[in-house]
């Protein structure tokens, strides 16, 4: 930087760039593959100058092929590569759900722990730029109901930028989900962050009346509807998952003992989906501590819709979580 | 080329392509899938093996021919149809049979059963019982061979069934593009379960298909183990030597059901019979009957080679203890610490 402009705060997106490219740098068996990566930069601009830093073969574009290329990914892993699979989002990985669920997940078991795929998957997921159902949609529940992978949902730019090493140091197959809505959120970075933890949730604001339980795009929201409730002096905790599967539901847990209150936010549908398993490990687990049933705020049952009105009807806010808060309290 | 790996006491190599001793070979090599398979019915019928069991007898001058061909160190993907490719890749029998009866000495640990043979140290990568979800594992296999600068390929088994598939198409297409050090070996049976080749596919030449991608392709006589031997080490040869991927399409049949479970009501009995008058053992033998001088007593010896073998397998296989259901939830995630 020159003159008297300051250097500009960086994004979640140069986070995970910034991750990539020491990955990259650090072992030669990494690469990156996927839809636009290279030539492009990628879909979301992640990769964005790594194809002329590391050539075709490091940063390799493939085909509209997401079985396939997803799929090569696991022979390249099996072969003793560090392929980083770059899946557009979500709704696309469907088409790529043959091989992350019957391949990825379940060739080591099914050879007697002889075939360990170590492979890491990125793709987007997530509503809140009105791009209508299907490139809207959190999936990221069904990805974690999964035994076989570790599924990750950085929210902040340092587990942005220091999830990636551990998840390709991880033996097993690892899919992280970066929320579509978070790639230009600027942050400073904390000088002393450290590789992440990948089996611990984080306390991400301390409180002492009910605990908010979230993950990736949520957690802004939680934090701000925290805010709102402190100035109706409720302190509202604020857990971030982080780590959607192996859950660490203890981090939870110790919380909900501290506050006896629980909301739970998640995007994705309220049926059958990732709330309603951390709400029943409360259940489970924490019932004594409880003086309130456990609230949740989740995305409607509704395909997510185009119009901005709908969409935000869709999808979880502040109010809703704030409101939700309060009934807990009481 | 020899394919045995060091660690394979239990048989001896094979002698080099083209002479009387290779024919030799190739035939006991047939007949131990042969036996093997006959031998699993009888296990099946005596509620021994459960579950599916996919049974390649007629097809075995594919997994026979093809083997020739490769190297301990290329790599093998294939269907849950695999025991002939388990067996002819040097998967002791025993490993192979505890597998089905479910014994913690079989090749995955009785997690897999028949459909799921696994035996990384020969580099045999399944097993996969989702018609066509082993192919695009196996481009990057071949893809990882390429990378590294290994001079090796990697060999893909799947049936007419499979060309059907998104995932045979994406992988055929991504294959020619990168040029992978990839054998797409299909094994056209004529059936998918019980739909014929032309019920399933509207361009019935297959390997017009395949050359459609770019890859290099052709059609072989699937029940002649020397004839595929000779196609295979040809483009196996090619594939080394960096002509990208080809597909062979060898043309077989199955003598039985597509599974135990299949009551087979969609083939006329009289194409089964004719398909027989080609049966690939019968082939081979009366050629080396014609050529060799092989005779009844030439082949009773193979025989009770072959006999002797699968006795001590199935004593052997029936000897392996069970996993203890405490162990459940071994191998869903890789052993804390380990960083392969
Ligand atoms: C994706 C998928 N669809 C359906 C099946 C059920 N199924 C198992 S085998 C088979 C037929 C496959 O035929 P082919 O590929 O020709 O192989 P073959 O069994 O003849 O060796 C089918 C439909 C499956 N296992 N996987």
């Amino acid at each position: 930087m020159t003159g008297a402009k300051a250097a500009r705060e960086p994004t979640y997106r140069d986070a995970l760039r910034e991750a990539l490219r020491e990955a990259l740098a650090a072992d030669e068996r990494v690469f990156l593959m996927g839809e636009d990566v290279g030539r492009y930069g990628g879909a979301f601009g992640v990769s964005l100058g790594l194809l002329d830093e590391f050539g075709p073969d490091r940063v390799r574009d493939t085909p509209l092929s997401e079985s396939a290329f997803v799929g090569a990914g696991v022979g390249a892993a099996i072969a003793g590569l560090r392929p980083i699979v770059e899946v557009m989002t979500v709704n696309f990985s469907l088409l790529a759900l043959d091989q992350i669920l019957n391949n990825a997940a379940t060739l080591l078991h099914m050879s007697g722990g002889q075939v360990a795929v170590p492979l890491v998957i990125r793709m987007t997921t997530g509503a809140g730029r009105q791009l209508a159902a299907q490139h809207s949609h959190s999936l990221e529940g069904w990805y974690a109901h999964i035994p076989g992978i570790r599924v990750l949902a950085p929210a902040t730019l340092d587990d942005a930028r220091y999830m990636l090493a551990p998840a390709l140091a991880d033996p097993d197959p690892v899919v992280i989900f970066e929320h579509g809505s978070l790639y230009n959120v600027t942050g400073t970075p904390d000088p002393g962050a450290a590789p992440v933890d990948l089996d611990s949730a984080a306390v991400r604001r301390a409180g002492s009346d009910v605990t908010l339980i979230t993950h990736g795009g949520s957690l802004g929201k939680a934090l701000e509807a925290a805010e709102r409730l402190a100035t109706d002096s409720i302190e509202a905790e604020v857990v971030d998952l982080r780590t959607l599967r192996p859950l660490d539901d203890a981090t939870a847990l110790a919380s909900v003992a501290r506050t006896h209150r629980a909301v739970v936010i998640d995007e994705g549908w309220r049926t059958a989906g990732l709330s309603a398993e951390v709400a029943a490990r409360i259940a489970e687990q924490g019932f004594y501590d409880l003086d309130a049933p456990v609230e949740r705020v989740c995305g409607a049952e509704v395909p997510v819709p185009y119009a901005r009105q709908l969409e935000e009807a869709a999808l979880p806010q502040v109010a809703g979580i704030v409101a939700a808060a309060r009934r807990a309290v009481g | 080329m020899t394919r045995r790996t060091a660690a394979d006491p239990h048989r001896g190599s094979l002698g080099p392509p083209g002479g009387r001793e290779h024919r030799h070979d190739l035939l006991r090599e047939m007949l131990r899938i042969r036996r093997f398979e006959e031998r699993c019915v009888e296990l099946y019928s005596a509620g021994e093996i459960r579950g599916f069991v996919h049974l390649c007898i007629g097809e075995e001058a594919v997994s026979v021919g093809v083997h020739q061909a490769l190297t301990p160190e290329d790599s093998v993907v294939t269907t849950y149809r695999e025991h002939g490719h388990a067996l002819a890749r040097g998967i002791p029998m025993a490993a192979v049979l505890a597998e089905m009866l479910g014994r913690v000495t079989g090749c995955s640990r009785g997690r897999g059963g028949s459909m799921h043979l696994f035996d990384v140290g020969r580099r045999f990568y399944g097993g996969h019982g989702i018609v066509a979800g082993g192919i695009p594992v196996a481009a990057g296999l071949a893809l990882a061979d390429r990378m590294r600068g290994r001079p090796n390929l990697t060999c893909c088994f799947f049936g007419d069934g499979a060309v059907a598939e998104g995932e045979f198409h994406e992988t055929a297409n991504l294959a020619a593009l990168w040029d992978l050090p990839l054998l797409m070996v299909c094994e056209n049976n004529l059936y998918a379960m019980g739909t014929p080749l032309a019920r399933e596919h509207a361009q019935i030449d297959l390997a017009a298909r395949a050359a459609s991608y770019g890859l290099v392709a052709w059609a072989v006589d699937g029940m002649d183990v020397l004839a595929v031997e000779r196609a295979v080490r040809r483009a196996a040869q090619a594939v080394r030597e960096g002509a990208g991927p080809y597909f062979l399409e060898l043309r077989t049949y199955r003598f039985r059901a597509h599974s135990m479970y299949d009551p087979d009501l969609y083939r006329d009995k009289a194409e089964i019979e004719q398909w027989k008058q080609r049966d690939p053992i019968t082939l081979l033998t009366d050629r080396m009957r014609a050529e060799d001088g092989f005779d009844d007593a030439g082949l009773d010896l193979v025989e009770k080679e072959v006999s002797e073998e699968l006795e001590r397998a199935v004593e052997e296989a029936g000897k392996g203890g069970l996993e203890p259901p405490e162990d459940l939830l071994r191998f869903v995630y890789s052993p804390a610490g380990e960083r392969p």
